[in-house]
């Protein structure tokens, strides 16, 4: 499935958009992990929560719950919710 | 990042004293200072004469970059602790002075939660030293919230030494957000005893000094004579604040602090400290962040006082920095203002943020929450302007390049 990227993790990808693979939000993240090592843990931290101002849409619902199934063609947005000076 | 713009230093100063003593310093070497700020980090590569310095950067532009230390073992490997307001705490190896970073595979992170103890996170790494002088490629690393991490392959892969990370009474001692500083409670001053490596010190603030001579493996505190906050036990280990402690390169069994209660000094084998700053004008007090020591003298030493009175506003007292030296172990202080604002310059100079390098006479350097560098080629006689307009500076180290 597509992957939007935030510009702040363009550094791991490169490109806006991504394909990656999972059957659900953890798997997906595996996967980008596999792809782009690093990336992983700038988005989930070590006890496996979205970082503060982390925000993951799937179908342009907010998803905040690594286990959420997903679907081939589902539509992913990674945003930075950006905040401070 | 190309370097750009020539930096004049201020051609007026003067060298000049350490008349007397024989110069034990090796021939000038080229100059960098590593400046970590809450945007990024920048370079500043010195002539010989420390006189004019050359910028570089910015590096990591937009990253609130906390540390940025150069390997003093092999003088060419840069690590920086890096993160952005968004994004997780990571740690960068550069091997070619920045012109090219690479991130670390397994950067600072927690054991995942087990027990009854909260499960923390990295919020972002504070504090990088390197490791002893026959273990090459060993860094140590402390965090915010509180915690230790080692690394043995140059600083790609962190490991946490559960021994504090996870022990019962360290998670005790280290208290809550609320005990800590106000951008998160933090673990710094690891010190390496250059004659043992298993011989180790960190620092916590808030959580004590603690010590170790098995390599880690056991701790205990070391607090005995710092002060703690009126109305608080000294016997809580949990409300002792050090801000900065350093040890002596010439003489490792005297460390120096700079508390959030005073300026102290410690001989081991003795097991308690002395408040040396109790001989501070007491205008100015001998409240502070930053500590630093001597190369080659351990009676030498420096501190850059802030306002500690009623709200406690962490500035430099009545608007006018000053560093204040000592050359007989805390006995007596002299103020060292020479150059530096006469008047209204409210500085804040956080506790990473003033260093010394190892030239005769040593050289000072040190940057302001204000975005300021400045420095000293004469052990603090006389201050000159590096930079403006920086961001808010969070460190300042002087390396020697190879």
């Amino acid at each position: 499935m597509r992957v939007l990227i935030p510009s702040a993790l363009r550094s791991y990808t490169r490109v806006s958009r991504v394909e990656a693979d999972g059957a659900t939000l953890r798997d997906l993240l595996a996967d980008l992990e596999r792809q782009f090592p690093g990336m992983r843990f700038r988005i989930v931290d070590e006890q496996e929560r979205l970082r503060a101002n982390m925000r993951v849409f799937v179908n342009g619902a907010a998803v905040h719950d690594l286990s959420r199934p997903l679907q081939p063609g589902d539509d992913v947005c990674i945003v930075l919710a950006l905040s401070g000076g | 990042m190309a370097r750009t713009p020539v930096v004049p230093a201020d051609r007026k100063a003067t060298a000049a004293p350490m008349a007397g003593r024989a110069s034990r310093a090796a021939s000038p070497r080229r100059l960098v200072v590593l400046v970590a700020t809450r945007k990024g980090a920048w370079l500043f590569h010195g002539d010989a004469r420390r006189k004019s310095w050359q910028v570089d950067g910015p590096h990591f532009l937009g990253h609130t970059v906390s540390h940025l230390v150069l390997d003093p073992r092999d003088r060419r490997t840069l690590l920086a602790a890096a993160r952005t307001g968004h994004l997780g705490p990571t740690v960068f190896r550069s091997t070619n002075l920045g012109r090219t970073w690479k991130e670390a595979a397994q950067p600072p992170a927690f054991a995942k939660a087990s027990g009854d103890l909260a499960p923390r996170a990295v919020d972002h790494t504070f504090w990088l030293a390197p490791g002893h002088p026959g273990e090459r490629d060993t860094w140590y690393a402390g965090t915010s919230p509180q915690g230790l991490f080692r690394s043995e392959d140059g600083g790609g892969c962190w490991v946490p030494l559960a021994s504090v990370n996870d022990d019962p009474q360290f998670r005790e001692w280290m208290g809550t957000v609320q005990d800590g500083t106000p951008d998160g409670p933090k673990l710094h001053s690891i010190l390496v005893d250059p004659r043992d490596p298993a011989h180790l010190y960190f620092a916590m603030s808030g959580g004590g000094v603690h010590e170790s001579i098995d390599g880690g493996s056991r701790w205990k505190p070391l607090v005995q004579g710092l002060q703690v906050v009126e109305g608080f036990d000294p016997a809580t280990i949990t409300f002792h604040d050090p801000h900065t402690v350093r040890m002596c390169p010439s003489n490792p069994d005297r460390l120096y602090q700079q508390n959030h209660c005073g300026i102290y000094r410690i001989d081991r084998p003795g097991d308690s400290w002395v408040r040396i700053g109790s001989k501070m004008p007491r205008r100015t007090g001998d409240i502070g962040f930053p500590m630093v020591v001597h190369p080659r003298d351990d009676d030498t030493a420096w501190v850059f006082p802030m306002d500690g009175t009623t709200v406690w506003p962490r500035t430099s007292p009545q608007g006018h920095p000053a560093a204040y030296v000592t050359r007989n172990g805390g006995k007596t202080w002299q103020r060292q203002d020479a150059g530096l604002p006469e008047s209204q310059a409210w500085w804040t100079v956080k506790r990473q943020a003033m260093t010394g390098d190892a030239q005769d006479p040593v050289g000072l350097y040190l940057g302001t929450t204000s975005g300021e560098l400045w420095t000293s080629r004469d052990e603090g006689a006389r201050w000159s302007c590096i930079a403006r307009h920086l961001p808010e500076i969070y460190a300042v180290e002087v390396a020697e390049l190879a």
